[in-house]
């Protein structure tokens, strides 16, 4: 039972639903009664965010396209993968990303989507030992589309993967990321933002498992949500029996600036070694009177002074970005929705 | 310049301020002085505009016009600041950056052109130097880690910087060292002006030895009960507020 094949056997009830725990604050079941055709080719899909900072740009669009991006031994890559989304149908894709020994990757990805879609995407990454890959997720969707992103992870000893994901929801949005983190010295930033507005929801789903000594993971999570939007944050470590010496921390902290928004978390360390050192932060709140008082004093405007803050709120995971081309597009994407 | 007259305020419906009045002409500096529990800071947000504050009689209006119809942000375009007690740290906005956003905020409100980059940059360095804060200070998150001293300072900063015309000194020498007392006080000082006028709320006549008042007002259990000179700060401090505080019940 998978989204990928609901949509190629396009039958409803392999979808996840409120039953499956993983699932019940994403319900696809419940909210697709039957799953769409499957979708036609796009036609010329325009510009990506991040062409100007890229090497190569690959599109999958409605599913079809280039399914592999990879780096060679000691080689330096910066590509754009664009997924993108036009029209009503259903489609899934595959994407095999491999990084080899020492190898680096900036990975620049997008999802650009039009219409009222069903999409899946599965990425697989595999890094070889001193492999170094940051990966940038900018999720545009559409308020009407339903999709879904799966990354599944394998690090090696020694390869560093960063990971930001940013996202304005969609009618239902799921980014999953599944780590196999192997330890040795191996370091891993998991991050996400996610800004929603009107009845948008997105979830951002992370499971990370520390499978051997002396790895290294630290997440950082926000999230804004206004009118009936709602966002759910899900983050798994699992430190497996052996996995000494793991240094892990996770932390999740949302503003909810309506009364019909909802932000729902379920941070979780699973921890079977003895000698580690983990952590996790949890908060939801609002934005801070004194502190808006404190600015309005100081002559700035009530909308000016709670775009200054929450975009202060956010920007803390925008700066933890390695790339620079990157950060200034993600910190303009993120200035330009909490603007208004 | 500032009028207050009769005012009643509460917050979560207990009235703290039960008519108050209190003239500021411009050119002076006035001390209000009191016991803890009087009002002291109540005043200082009523004058301001914080929300939870409620008026509920009587008037406060700066050369004529009616603070209290004006949004908090509008207030300070007209001038008024407030140097907080416990100033807030804002997290994620450099110190630099959110100075220049309020100052341009203001002069938008008035219609004045915005000051430049290269421009502001001079005024900052100066002003920091005049301060003796460190202008690598000013480029982390406003007041985040700041000690106590430096948040105080660092008040007194965007008060020279944004240049107000009644300003509002809440317990300003709480936290400070002598040191840092002697260079805060030079920096409001700096500030007296004949088209300026200050209050300054203090518990301790200590900052009266620093910034030198022309009057000095004893408020207790919501009004103000004796006003005098320079050396009612003087007798305060020998004889206490007993005395005051019975004459108020």
């Amino acid at each position: 039972m998978s989204v990928a094949s609901a949509i190629r056997i396009r039958d409803a009830a392999e979808l996840p639903g409120k039953r499956d725990e993983d699932w019940r604050w994403t319900d696809l079941r419940g909210l697709i009664r039957e799953v769409p055709p499957a979708s036609a080719p796009t036609g010329a899909v325009g510009a990506g965010p991040f062409d100007a900072l890229a090497d190569e740009v690959v599109v999958v669009a409605n599913g079809e396209g280039a399914a592999h991006v990879s780096v060679e031994p000691h080689g330096k890559r910066i590509v754009a993968l664009r997924i993108v989304s036009r029209g009503d149908g259903s489609h899934a894709a595959r994407v095999s990303i491999d990084v080899e020994a020492d190898a680096k990757l900036r990975l620049l990805e997008s999802y650009e989507g039009q219409g009222g879609y069903l999409s899946q995407t599965q990425l697989v990454f595999s890094l070889g030992a001193g492999a170094q890959v940051e990966r940038i997720v900018l999720a545009s969707d559409d308020a009407e589309g339903v999709t879904v992103s799966q990354a599944e992870v394998q690090l090696a000893a020694g390869a560093e993967f960063g990971q930001t994901v940013v996202t304005a929801g969609a009618r239902r949005q799921r980014i999953e990321t599944t780590v196999h983190h192997p330890g040795g010295h191996a370091a891993l930033r998991l991050d996400g933002v996610y800004l929603l507005a009107d009845k948008r929801h997105a979830d951002l789903t992370t499971v990370v498992t520390h499978e051997g000594l002396d790895g290294v993971t630290g997440q950082l999570t926000k999230g804004v949500v206004r009118d009936q939007a709602r966002g759910v944050f899900q983050g798994r470590i699992v430190v497996a029996e052996g996995a000494d010496r793991t240094d892990a921390r996770m932390g999740h902290h949302a503003l909810i600036l309506s009364d019909r928004a909802e932000v729902d978390a379920k941070p979780e360390l699973e921890i079977y070694a003895d000698d580690v050192s983990c952590a996790h932060g949890n908060t939801v709140g609002r934005l801070d009177e004194d502190a808006l008082f404190y600015a309005r004093q100081r002559g700035i405007p009530e909308p000016e002074a709670r775009a200054i803050l929450t975009e202060a709120f956010v920007g803390e995971v925008v700066d933890r970005i390695w790339f620079e081309g990157a950060r200034d597009v993600v910190r303009a994407w993120v200035a330009a929705r909490l603007g208004g | 310049m500032l009028s207050v007259q009769d005012l009643h305020a509460s917050v979560d419906g207990k009235e703290i301020l039960k008519g108050l009045s209190l003239e500021v002409p411009a050119g002076e500096v006035h001390a209000i002085m009191g016991p803890n529990g009087a009002g002291k800071s109540t005043l200082s947000y009523v004058l301001t505009g914080r929300q939870g504050y409620e008026v509920t009689q009587g008037s406060a209006t700066l050369d004529g016009e009616d603070l209290l119809a004006l949004e908090p942000n509008e207030r300070a375009a007209k001038g008024v600041f407030l140097s907080f007690q416990y100033p807030l740290e804002i997290p994620g906005v450099p110190a630099l950056t959110f100075i220049r956003t309020a100052l341009n905020a203001q002069k938008k409100a008035r219609g004045e052109p915005e000051v430049s980059a290269p421009e502001f940059l001079k005024l900052a360095r100066a002003k920091a130097a005049e301060l003796r804060i460190d202008f690598d200070m000013l480029k982390r998150a406003l007041n985040v880690g700041f000690s106590g001293g430096e948040k105080k300072r660092m008040e007194i900063l965007q008060m020279a910087m944004l240049s107000p015309r009644f300003l509002i000194l809440d317990e300003t020498d709480s936290g400070l060292d002598i040191d840092a007392l002697r260079i805060v006080a030079d920096g409001v000082n700096a500030l007296r002006s004949p088209d300026r006028a200050m209050l300054v709320i203090t518990h301790y006549q200590r900052l009266l030895d620093y910034i030198k008042p022309d009057r000095v007002h004893v408020l207790s259990a919501g009004r103000i009960v004796a006003s005098g000179g320079p050396e009612l700060a003087l007798e305060l401090e020998r004889e206490g507020y007993d005395k005051y505080a019975r004459a108020a019940a």
